[in-house]
């Protein structure tokens, strides 16, 4: 088992007729997930070509999941054209709409977060990596070749630090790898894959990795104490960081006293959780918990 | 971005909301000038993003324009917690009756905005918000239906506004809501919201923050922008369309992916306190494709801080492989030439890493030192700058 995406995921792929698109489909293609098709009202009908594999484009999101039976969607429409394409994916009720899409306003993605409420769709991102199940599917622009499947899962805020801690651990491999992205409102949070970990079975162990900003860490540590049995490690980045100032990721703002790395590794510390100091110790905490 | 006072005041005068005259001013002149404008009383307050300016003496009343002038004189160029005053606004001065507290924000924690209105307005909100909670009404606000008269109305109603100012702030509820939504706000704070002797009420001090994503469809914000006070590095960044934060430290800091770089800066600062406190000079994410052209305009910003006394390039090759990143680094370096003068640690990981670290092994650059790890390479680079 891995969580939200396995061997059976049906992909399309929401502005893949763009660069950023074309790319990473080629990508998600040759690490073998199933793109069945693409999205863009303007090129209906035609089909694009991925080094030998014909993918077809559909001019809606219901159209393609009507002949394609695709219960996934990723999607890379740049800001100015996000909202309405995340929107579009929860009205047509795919599964999972993975939004890869970095710099897409506030005000629109909480708009598009009150829209999906009480509909069937679990929204990834934006402004993340995407997840990955490795071995089995790939959606979104995490390296595939990284590691393999295994017995951890993994949780982040943070792209590279995804990358690396799935090197770092490489040789056990992972179920199932989410980056749920930078931005301060989100469709699925560090808790959503808590709690998916733990009912997972294969899944033995979990890394957490958090960042400043927000308190998404401190309510997941609360969620820990009460509701995970499965051992956790946590690593969080940004110790450093001045007051006042968004460091890279838009979510990502010390805001007076609040959204401290400090308390967040002490909120986790608190739950049971061992927090490294390093992405490399992080790891280490990691391979002593599953005795590899 | 936040936004100045008076930026925050144009703001919402141009989406209806009631404030008093007022102009502001660089110079003890153009402060004398606009008091004579107004006639009246005036307050001069420092233009500073930081709170606390009245207890630093960056607030003050003048009865006419000449001590308005001198007033001026007293507060540009007055240090507020480390922000200098470069301007003053110079408002009708009120007496107030009453004081209030409205504000629109995201709340993060539950995906949708908030309102918070209270009828004790003028302390500190955090203050307020801790000391007496039940002062302080909080109504979830959703995107998607925003604030009208109704939602407003219940808004108002929450707090216990009074009768007589009732009808009054619910319209100015709805024009803040306004402000909120078509200036892609992430925060607009009035306090206080305040009463004059005559019943009018006036957002008499206002605190935006503008969401700097929403850029594409607000061209108008760019000139808000506090270009005068900026870092000169970070607007060189900025023009570079680099992600870049001075700090306070002596290791240049370059990285790709915001979360790695922050983990960084996390990593030197620990290996730096084996060096008597060596602390990170910067934050720079090159992003994750980590291209040669990017490299060195990176490495370009950083050698140009004169505060950097080494240079840590720390890549983790993902969707850009290290073998890629490594000719990035040998080419920036030819690029700089003369320019490079600063050691610099490398650390690649991740995809084709061999092959990375072969490549700066036979390019062999006297600056470049190799360590393969992340904690090793924070080491090293520290030990440099010590």
């Amino acid at each position: 088992m891995s969580i939200f995406l396995n061997e059976n995921s049906k992909v399309i792929v929401q502005g893949m007729t763009g660069s950023e698109g074309r790319k990473h489909t080629q990508r998600m293609l040759s690490s073998g997930t199933a793109i069945v098709g693409g999205v863009n009202p303007k090129k209906a009908g035609q089909s694009v070509d991925f080094d030998g594999a014909s993918v077809p484009v559909f001019g809606s999101v219901a159209e393609a999941m009507k002949e394609t039976g695709a219960d996934v969607s990723v999607i890379f429409v740049p800001p100015a054209g996000a909202k309405n394409a995340v929107i579009e994916a929860v009205d047509a009720q795919v599964g999972l709409a993975v939004v890869i899409t970095e710099g897409i306003p506030v005000h629109d993605s909480t708009y598009v977060w009150a829209h999906a409420q009480g509909g069937s769709t679990r929204i990834i991102g934006p402004n993340c990596p995407g997840l990955i199940s490795p071995g089995r599917s790939n959606a979104g622009i995490i390296p595939a070749n990284i590691t393999k499947q295994g017995k951890i899962g993994l949780v982040s805020k943070s792209g590279t630090l995804t990358y690396q801690m799935m090197y770092e651990l490489r040789d056990i491999g992972f179920s199932t790898c989410v980056g749920i992205g930078g931005d301060p409102v989100i469709g699925t949070t560090h808790i959503d894959c808590l709690q998916a970990f733990q009912d997972d079975p294969e899944t033995e162990a979990i890394v957490m990795i958090g960042e400043i900003g927000g308190d998404a860490e401190e309510r997941a540590a609360d969620f820990i104490a009460a509701n995970v049995t499965k051992p956790v490690v946590g690593y969080v980045a940004g110790f450093t960081a001045p007051e006042g100032k968004t460091m890279g990721h838009a979510g990502a703002i010390v805001s007076g006293s609040a959204g401290t790395a400090q308390a967040k590794k002490e909120a986790l510390e608190a739950a049971g959780v061992r927090v490294g100091k390093t992405p490399s110790e992080t790891a280490r905490l990691m391979r002593e918990l599953v005795g590899a | 971005m936040d936004l100045f006072e008076y930026q925050a005041r144009d703001l919402l005068a141009s989406h209806g909301v009631p404030v008093l005259p007022g102009g502001v001013a660089e110079t003890p002149e153009q402060a004398e000038a606009i008091a004579r404008e107004i006639g009246t009383t005036v307050v001069v307050k420092a233009q500073v993003k930081t709170g606390g300016r009245g207890k630093a003496g960056g607030v003050k009343l003048a009865d006419d324009a000449d001590e308005a002038r001198a007033r001026a004189q007293d507060i540009l160029g007055l240090d507020i917690k480390g922000h200098i005053t470069h301007r003053v606004m110079v408002a009708q001065a009120s007496d107030i009756a009453e004081e209030y507290y409205f504000s629109y924000l995201l709340d993060r924690a539950n995906r949708t905005f908030l309102a918070m209105a209270s009828v004790e307005g003028g302390m500190e909100i955090e203050q307020l918000a801790v000391e007496r909670p039940e002062a302080l009404a909080r109504i979830p606000v959703e995107a998607t239906t925003g604030v009208d008269t109704a939602k407003a109305t219940e808004i108002v109603d929450a707090a216990g506004f009074p009768a007589g100012v009732r009808d009054q702030v619910i319209a100015i509820a709805v024009q803040l809501w306004d402000t909120f939504a078509k200036e892609d706000a992430t925060l607009v704070e009035v306090n206080p919201l305040a009463k004059a002797p005559d019943g009018t009420v006036l957002a008499l001090d206002a605190k935006v923050t503008l969401d700097e994503n929403a850029r594409f469809r607000h061209a108008e914000h760019e000139e808000l922008e506090d270009t005068a006070s900026a870092d000169p590095l970070e607007a060189a960044a900025k023009e570079k369309d680099l992600n870049y934060v001075k700090l306070e430290g002596v290791v240049g800091i370059i990285g790709n992916g915001a979360g790695l770089v922050m983990s960084t800066l996390d990593v030197v600062a620990y290996a730096g306190e084996e060096f008597g406190g060596v602390k990170p000079a910067n934050f720079l994410d090159i992003g994750g494709g980590a291209s040669a052209e990017v490299m060195a305009n990176g490495l370009h910003i950083i050698l140009s801080d004169p505060a950097v006394k080494s240079v840590f390039v720390n890549v983790f090759g993902g969707i850009t492989a290290c073998d890629e990143v490594a000719n990035g680094i040998v080419h920036a370096l030819q690029l700089l030439g003369d320019e490079a003068t600063k050691p610099l640690v490398v650390r690649l990981d991740g995809n084709n890493v061999e092959e990375g670290r072969r490549i700066l092994a036979e390019a062999n650059h006297p600056l470049v030192t190799l360590v393969d790890t992340m904690d090793g390479a924070a080491r090293r680079a520290a030990e440099l700058a010590a």
